[in-house]
């Protein structure tokens, strides 16, 4: 690959990138010399954001650049806009409540801009390097954001807890990288598969690719790598626990994706098996552990560890109809993690935010809209039909059946049978309970975002479904 | 025509975009509450006024499709597919029929989040228009599951007591059964190509995957239906739901479950159909008479008439499984006449309980002194539920057994006994509730039903008899359909070796 880095033509697919450390860089200037400037850095970040979005949908840029460590292709580009929409819309949910949470601080979104940077690296890399980077610049921002409420012991402990076991993470990916760089002699991604296609099916290459999906598979909190998602999810800030809940799994999704179709296809039976098993661990776990808990945001972390895991069934399927269905699955989860977000962010009692279920006691009464929303979340989270949800299950199971995984997919669809008597429990505290607290009016943003948000996952099979679908296909069709 | 072409979308959107302008009607007020009752009514009439220009369009001759739609769409997968046969026409009709009613009855008797309550109901109307209409696989289950939502709040805010239970018992049974379907219905995809229910229906499944397709579509259809001894959530959520959704529940979303054994387990798995028929027949004799019997010692009405649903379902499915015209045209008729009489009894038990707040039968008696003609309506529907001669009940059993007569003396035997147990709860609770000494102080000032409410039962009346004496509008519909699933069944069976089944 001939590399040249002294012109610049040459760097422009990594535009988005670019732009975004140059913004970063600039708003931590900005930052420190303006006082009080924390809601307008606001501002200026969810902007850049979401123009970065539209220029990478209108201003399609192909290529590989840095001695093929860096690709952008479609696929690339379709998760870097979810990422980027899933980093605007977190950064907006945070601007109603940043006071009471410690987040008014310009740190904040120059951090989550350092983040989102991560990630899209993270997307886009085809080097285990590069990769590296890229998860590393991504998680000690979000360790950072997990501790920005420096005087909450829970905020702290989170921090501390993620950062622990983040960084025991980061070690077995090293490790996994180390041993697959000792054992093929390349660092490249699609490098790599042309040396195993080459020799023979090594111990060792095996034992390396076991390494860096335990890496990985701690990054998207699937079992039995889950441990600290409850314990951050409850202690962070609620808006960075909205950050931590949408981006991040986006990127570490596609990264998974991109690191098992690419360099490891010929091994395809080897970290099948492993995706299958982290799949149905965390599908069963997540459905009955859910069932017990009273904190929403615990709630919401076990929800999303069995989330994450219904993706990974149309990744085990290894297919073109897999990793559409898993691209399916990611746009419609951050909706749906958004739009639940905003509603529990919007309710703010006489004590304070929402915390507990019992919380939303007869919300159907008192805050119709927000009860509305999140009852259309919960039941696009169940998987019911005509919700957005179901469609999104219905994708990755069709992969599954393809392959004839038959045992992954009926526990699969039993698991989600099971979790939803969690989500119900919600729905019925809202809809069938009386009312016990009032609650301060909606800010304006969250009602829009929840209306957005409510409106495409219930509409989805009317509006969005169909080009949904197209643009997913037209992404996953670069990777193979 | 432009009508014609789309007639089966805006029949299945219409209450939808009626359900729209109830939620923008604004104000909170009785005019408000008013207005939002009569959006809900002229939808519903006018979507009824649709299902009868359906049927009176429809050609009952044809036996294929009509009024089909088919547009790609959401990928290669899943399209916009409609139509309909002389199997699915009359649910429709039924469906849009029943639904001016259920909101005229709510007119008086919800008071509390009147919007949400018309809401839920008018997205029900269009889930269920779906199912009957879609000729897409995928959209058959969306609308089909589709359905638990609005039903599992119509029982759990606008029910009674236990309506928190009896609402998860009604979700998780309908939810778990039928998750497997789902996964059939995506094998059914990559072994065909398709999801368009007119080709799958030409396309002939290897015995063993008809085996297993087979169980999965029957564990929805049999928790739906509900067949003993799968029911027990029905009693408890017929019991705790508003009038209105007991009678959507028992006229319509019952009958989902006989329809889905018509359009798929009968025409797609012919051979698996064979195999376990003698399965069939032998739970739904399980569900005629131990049903009948738990019905006769009931103290609560509405518990008393979910049981009897119950009972009746067992001849759909013994109808449904002797596969000869006369089984099938008679489980056709005994869903719609049930349909109709389901409805009307729940009606019933919502005019008195309007008036007293209980269904305790032991909290009435003596009621034809005061309420003449309550006596009289309740009477004509007690009669037909028992399968009396000149009332629609009669019709569909007696087709039912003439069908499995031909295919099994001893089933057909034994089901007879269906007919004077039912004769036993139902003439029983009639003697109870109507006849006897008025001795209680709070019925002396009970009021006979009102306009409304006459308006309500009168359609009922009407049809229960016009139906019981000539049925040949339902059966003409119906015959050329079905008398092309039949010839279909009898000659794609044994076609393979019926012992690869059990492997």
């Amino acid at each position: 690959m001939k590399s040249d880095l002294t012109s610049l033509s040459a760097l422009v697919p990594a535009y988005p990138e670019l732009l975004m450390a140059i913004s970063a860089l600039a708003l931590l200037m900005a930052g420190v010399f303006i006082r009080n400037s924390s809601g307008r850095l606001a501002g200026v970040s969810i902007g850049l954001l979401l123009a970065l979005a539209v220029l990478i949908v209108m201003q399609p840029q192909s290529g590989v650049l840095f001695n093929g460590g860096f690709i952008q292709d479609d696929f690339a580009r379709y998760m870097k806009v979810l990422i980027l929409l899933g980093s605007a819309l977190a950064l907006v949910l945070s601007v109603s409540s940043a006071a009471e949470n410690g987040l008014a601080k310009f740190e904040y979104s120059t951090l989550i801009i350092l983040a989102t940077l991560g990630m899209m690296i993270m997307v886009s890399a085809n080097d285990l390097m590069v990769l590296y980077i890229g998860i590393e610049l991504q998680a000690l921002s979000l360790y950072v954001m997990a501790a920005m409420r420096r005087d909450n012991a829970a905020a702290t402990e989170a921090g501390l807890k993620y950062f622990v076991l983040g960084a025991l993470a980061s070690g077995m990916l090293l490790y996994g990288a180390s041993l697959v760089y000792g054992f093929t002699g390349q660092t490249q991604l699609d490098k790599i598969a042309e040396v195993i296609l080459l020799g023979e099916r090594s111990v060792g290459v095996i034992f390396g690719l076991a390494f860096l999906l335990a890496g990985i598979a701690f990054k998207i909190s699937a079992v039995p790598f889950h441990m600290w998602t409850p314990d951050v999810y409850e202690g962070a800030p609620t808006p960075v626990t909205a950050f931590f809940a949408t981006g991040p799994k986006v990127a570490a999704m596609a990264l998974l994706i991109r690191l098992v179709t690419d360099s490891f296809e010929p091994l395809a039976r080897d970290w099948q098996q492993i995706v299958i098993f982290l799949s149905i661990a965390s599908m069963v776990l997540a459905a009955f552990a859910g069932i017990g808990q009273k904190n929403l945001k615990r709630l919401i972390a076990y929800s999303s560890i069995g989330h994450m895991c219904f993706a990974l069934v149309g990744l085990s399927a290894g297919s073109l109809v897999g990793i559409e269905g898993v691209a399916i699955y990611m746009a419609i989860y951050l909706v749906t993690t958004v739009g639940l977000f905003a509603c529990i962010l919007s309710l703010k009692g006489s004590t304070g935010y929402v915390e507990s279920i019992s919380d939303l006691a007869g919300l159907a009464r008192t805050r119709p809209l927000v009860a509305a929303t999140m009852a259309i979340m919960m039941f696009s989270l169940i998987g019911l039909p005509p919700l957005a949800g179901f469609f999104a299950k219905w994708h990755v199971f069709l992969a599954a059946i393809e392959a004839e995984l038959f045992v992954l997919a009926i526990i699969g669809v039993f698991a989600s049978a099971v979790s939803a008597f969690y989500y119900l429990r919600i729905f019925k505290t809202m809809y069938f309970d009386e009312p016990r607290d009032e609650f301060a009016p909606v800010p304006g943003e969250l009602a829009f975002i929840m209306l957005v948000s409510g409106f495409l996952v219930a509409s989805y099979y009317l509006t969005v479904g169909s080009p949904l679908v197209d643009a997913a296909n037209f992404a996953t069709s670069s990777l193979f | 025509m432009i009508i014609s072409s789309n007639i089966l979308t805006i029949l299945t959107f219409l209450p939808l975009v009626g359900a729209f302008f109830v939620l923008i009607v604004p104000g909170n007020d009785s005019v408000a509450l008013n207005n939002i009752r009569r959006i809900s009514l002229v939808t519903t009439l006018l979507t009824f006024g649709f299902s009868l220009l359906l049927w009176s369009m429809f050609d009952p001759k044809e036996t294929g499709f009509q009024f089909v739609i088919d547009i790609p769409w959401m990928g290669d997968v899943i399209g916009y597919r409609m139509g309909v046969d002389g199997i699915s026409v009359l649910f429709i009709v039924l469906t849009a029929f029943l639904m001016p009613l259920v909101i005229l009855s709510a007119w008086g008797s919800v008071k509390v989040r009147v919007r949400e309550y018309m809401i839920a109901f008018l997205m029900l109307e269009t889930l269920m228009i779906g199912v009957f209409s879609t000729l897409d696989l995928a959209m058959f289950y969306v609308f089909f599951e589709g359905g638990l939502i609005p039903m599992f709040l119509i029982i759990g805010v606008w029910g009674g007591k236990q309506r928190v239970q009896a609402s998860y018992k009604f979700f998780f049974y309908t939810f778990v059964g039928s998750v497997l379907m789902l996964l059939a219905i995506m094998a059914m995809y990559w072994q065909t190509g398709t999801l368009d229910i007119a080709q799958l229906l030409r396309y002939e499944f290897s015995p063993q995957m008809q085996f297993w397709l087979w169980i999965a579509f029957f564990a929805s259809f049999a928790v739906k239906l509900p067949m003993w001894p799968l029911h027990r959530w029905l009693p408890a959520a017929h019991v705790e739901a508003p009038t209105g959704g007991s009678v959507i529940l028992a006229a319509i979303l019952l009958k989902m479950g006989g329809y889905g054994f018509l359009r798929f387990s009968l025409p797609m798995f012919p051979d698996a159909s064979l195999y376990f028929a003698d399965f069939v027949f032998f739970f739904s004799l399980g569900a005629i008479i131990v049903t009948s019997l738990i019905a006769i010692v009931q103290e609560d009405i509405k518990k008393l008439i979910a049981y009897s649903s119950v009972a009746h379902m067992g001849f759909v499915t013994i109808g449904i499984f002797s596969a000869n015209i006369y089984g099938v045209q008679g489980a056709i008729f005994q869903m719609l006449s049930h349909g109709i009489i389901s409805a009307a009894l729940f009606f019933s038990v919502g005019v008195i309980y309007d008036r007293l707040h209980t269904r305790e039968i032991a909290a009435y008696g003596g009621l034809v002194e005061r309420m003449p003609r309550y006596a009289a309506a309740f009477m004509i529907f007690t009669m037909a539920n028992v399968g009396l001669p000149g009332t629609s009940g009669f019709i569909g059993e007696f087709l039912v057994l003439i069908g499995i007569f031909q295919v099994n003396t001893l089933v057909a035997f034994v089901a007879l006994f269906a007919i004077i147990l039912s004769a036993g709860y139902a003439l029983w609770l009639y003697r109870r509730v109507i006849f006897g000494a008025l001795g209680k102080e709070s019925l002396k000032s009970m009021m006979d039903m009102d306009k409304r409410e006459l308006a309500v039962m009168l359609p009922l009346i009407i049809l229960t008899i016009f139906f019981g004496f000539y049925p040949a509008p339902i059966l003409d519909t119906t015959a050329a359909s079905v008398t092309a699933l039949v010839t279909q069944y009898q000659s794609t069976i044994g076609a393979l070796p019926i012992d690869a089944l059990a492997q």
